[in-house]
């Protein structure tokens, strides 16, 4: 098990309106993990997708707020999104249908199926309250 | 995110830069609609300056390829890059949308 370490947490509030500035946050701390500059776009774009997830699906009552923490070793860097909305795996959803022509191609999850295919890892669990969403990348040459 | 429309011959040419996330894509969106609405029903997307792309922004963009195809109109995809060009592909947009390497051929589809 390697050792991780904390180096960012930050809370904001689960809204459209603040995925910019949450997507900037994590591009920096990307950065300063030594992430190779496809995987820092990687890592954007899928923490974008998982924020807009707890903004449309976690909160009964929006908005409500995600906790962002940003865990690094050597090996990897992990960021854990917490929210206290109601219970949902975003994992649990069928893929949609690549095959689809484009009349029948449904509009959703294509933001599940990014995120899969971009990052090394993806973890979903429900403890106590909170959803905990877990994007794992491996740190390379 | 920025958007400018040139008109050629057979097709607009929407030159998109920046970042189209889920910020901006309802903005493209509204964009073409509104450019829908004066009559242009072909666009050749122009993403050889787009960074970034998100599901939204896919969203949008077929949204609006659904919405120009019964007017007799077309979407097509060119200049695609890096990451945003893994975006289409994972996604299986590149099945259904054409996609050409850049503005010169893309002009050839319409």
């Amino acid at each position: 098990m390697p050792f991780l370490s904390l180096e960012r947490e930050r809370t904001f509030k689960a809204k459209t309106e603040m995925v910019p500035e949450i997507v900037g946050w994590i591009e920096e701390a990307a950065e300063d993990a030594g992430l190779h500059p496809r995987q820092q776009q990687h890592l954007a774009l899928s923490t974008e997708e998982a924020v807009m997830n707890i903004c449309s699906y976690a909160y009964e009552i929006p908005p409500g707020e995600v906790t962002i923490q940003i865990f690094v070793s050597p090996e990897q860097c992990r960021v854990l999104f917490r929210d206290k909305g109601v219970p949902f795996d975003p994992f649990s959803l069928e893929e949609p249908d690549l095959q689809a022509s484009m009349e029948e191609r449904e509009i959703g999850g294509l933001g599940i199926l990014l995120m899969r295919r971009v990052m090394d890892e993806v973890h979903y669990t429900r403890e106590g309250d909170e959803n905990l969403l877990r994007l794992v990348v491996y740190c390379r040459e | 995110m920025d958007m400018v429309l040139r008109s050629m011959d057979a097709c607009d040419v929407v030159a998109v830069s920046g970042r189209m996330d889920a910020v901006t894509a309802p903005e493209f969106e509204k964009q073409c609609l509104a450019w829908m609405e004066e009559g242009h029903t072909n666009f050749l997307l122009d993403f050889s300056s787009l960074e970034y792309i998100s599901s939204a922004g896919l969203r949008s963009i077929l949204g609006v390829a659904k919405k120009v195809k019964p007017l007799g109109g077309k979407v097509v995809l060119a200049g695609l890059t890096g990451v945003v060009a893994e975006v289409f592909s994972i996604s299986g947009f590149d099945a259904f949308l054409p996609i050409v390497e850049n503005v010169e051929t893309g002009k050839e589809v319409f």
